[in-house]
């Protein structure tokens, strides 16, 4: 009985962790100069006043830690939380993003602090000390990661580094989807995050990044039981026969074609016999910041093979 | 309870009340039945549509003199390759946690004795834990070192609660070693779930971990667990008759010339073992050790003789229907088995609780 609450627990925890993308997008409501002070209306309808240009960030997300080196505000970050492994240069502490810890956060006097989620009262007890905070939640397309890439330019007063990044980012998007052909037949992506085959729907941010490939994505036969995030089950995977499998747990759960080719019946997949089989960074792959790019670079060279056999 | 159950007793009130009186053969061929039942229903009804002309030519299929020819190998390969080897396993393990259940409320004398009693499952999960952080994707002997980590820390969590257990004195023993249990169980946990916060990035596996691998299972997973779950239950239906004793009380067993205590040592290390090794393929599944032995207790009778094997037959084929909903209700996506034994499992024992004499507890 004890047993049985913790897997209930468990299941919620997954639930908060994967589906910590439920927030509302947010909008900018400053002038697009470096003038301070600044007020954002972050997410949760929650407005955010910035003094001065802050100098002592603290990240508590990985991906606004990307999203902040990437517009140059990487001098004016002092500590970057547990699994904010990137950049290299990043100031990685043992601070967490999951359980965030209030006393720890402020003994490095932050001017800012951005994070993911609003847990353990990270809003409510950073307000108490008058610590300004972002939230800066799980996008779901690209739109609310070129606005939250705007909101930290605005918030670090770079708002003209942030604005080239995403032109940049733009234009580097576009010019890999117009190299791909257009599909006679969509292909079938299937998306693995770990080795018990949960996927990502179009619902999400990665699956988005698909819908830009004009790829079909198999978990979007599951978005009845999960919108988001389900647990798909192997005789569905089997069965789709997906063109394209994306491994999404190569880090964690150390798969690549090998390990998915032993699977019991996974052989007769369309992608296994093929070869199509990719592994890409784990963190690449769940973060929604600039690196997409990268991620849009790997994937995209077996769309164009693919199709080109498909013609 | 036993005041209760007669005060409030009106037999005009209690269909189920009827089913008691038919006897254990009746209720042995209605447990054949409902396995069965649950084994062709969980081989026909999945995710992805088989006809049933085409399960039963690919059960013919390999029959030399039928002639038949070969299903199409996709579908061959989700029926004999993902499909059959699940339902194999969830009887496996449904007919190991409803035996192990109803030796340890034997042993123990406690109706709310399961096989995670003595922490089983805490050491399977940190067990597991442990090597999700520190050994990610190793393997010894072509083995996944996950299901080895738990299997080894639930096997450690009972011998811990056994040996606590023993050392405590002044108190009935068995009392002393559910309360070692507990202890062990908390400690673990507690470990276990110190682990998992200082590891975030393996949070997901480790809750995957804990509410069960039927998903991915395999016939490697049925051909892991199979040999201890036989030895186990193998041991568990020899002593059915020295539970019986035990459940009266230890002078009982003495008096037939044997020692309560390793009756009891003998049936706790016997359900570990099975209840080990099928938590380490197929995760903790809740409240079948439970209901099961219960139920059967409630319809047919208290002996040992009956409750062990009716539970094994009903523990299959229970768990067997619980996994055809959790891979078909939300289908194509999976709902976790657990989830399923416990909400479909609850009320339908509440049911036969009420239905029933109660005093049969």
């Amino acid at each position: 009985m004890r047993e049985h609450h913790i897997g209930l627990a468990g299941l919620a925890a997954i639930g908060m962790i994967v589906t910590a993308c439920g927030a509302t997008t947010s909008s900018v409501s400053s002038s697009p100069s470096a003038h301070f002070p600044v007020t954002i209306n972050g997410s949760s309808g929650a407005t955010v006043t910035i003094i001065k240009q802050p100098h002592r960030i603290v990240s508590l997300s990985p991906t606004a830690t990307e999203m902040l080196f990437a517009i140059g505000a990487g001098s004016q970050v002092v500590a970057v939380d547990d699994q904010s492994n990137y950049p290299a240069s990043a100031p990685m502490t043992k601070l967490s993003g999951f359980q965030p810890n209030i006393e720890a956060i402020a003994a490095y006097t932050p001017d800012l602090v951005v994070a993911s989620d609003d847990t353990a009262g990270l809003v409510h007890g950073l307000g108490a000390l008058n610590i300004p905070i972002l939230i800066e939640p799980a996008a779901k397309n690209m739109s609310d990661s070129y606005l939250q890439i705007e909101q930290l330019g605005t918030a670090t007063g770079r708002v003209g580094d942030a604005t080239s990044l995403e032109k940049k980012m733009r234009s580097d998007l576009a010019s890999i989807v117009a190299s791909i052909p257009k599909p006679a037949r969509p292909l079938k992506v299937y998306h693995e995050l770990d080795d018990t085959y949960y996927s990502a729907t179009s619902a999400t941010f990665i699956g988005q990044v698909y819908a830009l490939l004009g790829l079909k994505n198999i978990a979007d036969g599951a978005t009845a039981a999960a919108p988001d995030y389900p647990q798909l089950s192997a005789e569905y995977i089997v069965s789709s026969s997906p063109d394209l499998i994306v491994l999404a747990d190569t880090k964690c759960c150390h798969q690549d074609v090998n390990t998915v080719s032993a699977r019991p019946g996974w052989r007769s997949i369309a992608a296994v016999r093929s070869g199509q089989v990719i592994n890409v960074d784990d963190d690449i792959a769940s973060r929604w910041g600039p690196r997409v790019v990268d991620f849009l670079r790997a994937i995209a060279p077996h769309v164009k093979q693919l199709e080109a056999q498909a013609a | 309870m036993l005041i209760l159950g007669r005060r409030f007793a009106r037999p005009a009130r209690r269909p189920a009340a009827l089913l008691q009186g038919l006897p254990y053969l009746v209720w042995a061929g209605a447990g054949f039945v409902a396995l069965a039942g649950a084994a062709v229903l969980g081989v026909l009804v999945g995710p992805v549509h088989i006809g049933l002309g085409t399960v039963v030519q690919s059960f013919l299929a390999p029959i030399p003199w039928l002639h038949m020819t070969a299903i199409d190998p996709g579908q061959a390969s989700i029926l004999w390759s993902l499909r059959i080897p699940r339902v194999v396993l969830g009887a496996i393990v449904g007919a190991m946690l409803a035996a192990a259940g109803a030796a340890y409320q034997g042993v123990f004398r406690n109706p709310l004795a399961d096989p995670y009693l003595l922490g089983a499952a805490a050491g399977a999960n940190l067990g597991a834990t442990l090597a999700i952080a520190f050994a990610p994707g190793s393997t010894l002997i072509g083995v996944n070192v996950v299901p080895l980590a738990g299997f080894a820390g639930a096997g450690l969590a009972v011998a811990g609660a056994y040996a606590l257990g023993q050392t405590v004195t002044g108190l009935r023993n068995t009392t002393g070693l559910i309360l070692a249990g507990v202890a062990i169980a908390a400690f673990f946990n507690a470990v276990q779930t110190y682990v998992q916060q200082a590891q975030t990035s393996n949070i997901r596996q480790v809750y995957s971990w804990i509410l069960g691998r039927l998903v991915t299972a395999g016939w490697d997973g049925v051909l892991l667990v199979l040999p201890y779950v036989v030895l186990s239950i193998a041991v568990i239906v020899l002593y059915r008759r020295l539970l019986d004793a035990l459940s009266v009380g230890d002078e009982e067993v003495t008096s037939l010339g044997i020692s309560a205590r390793r009756v009891r040592l003998i049936v706790v290390v016997a359900a570990t073992l099975g209840t080990a090794a099928v938590v380490a393929i197929a995760g903790t599944i809740a409240f079948v050790g439970i209901i099961i032995p219960h139920t059967v207790r409630l319809l047919v009778g208290r002996s040992y003789r009956v409750v062990i094997p009716l539970s094994l037959l009903f523990g299959a084929a229970f768990l067997m229907l619980a996994d055809t909903a959790a891979r078909t209700v939300a289908a194509p996506a999976e709902l976790p088995i657990g989830v399923i034994t416990a909400f479909v499992g609850a009320p339908f024992f509440i049911v036969v609780m009420r239905s029933t004499r109660a005093a049969a507890l």
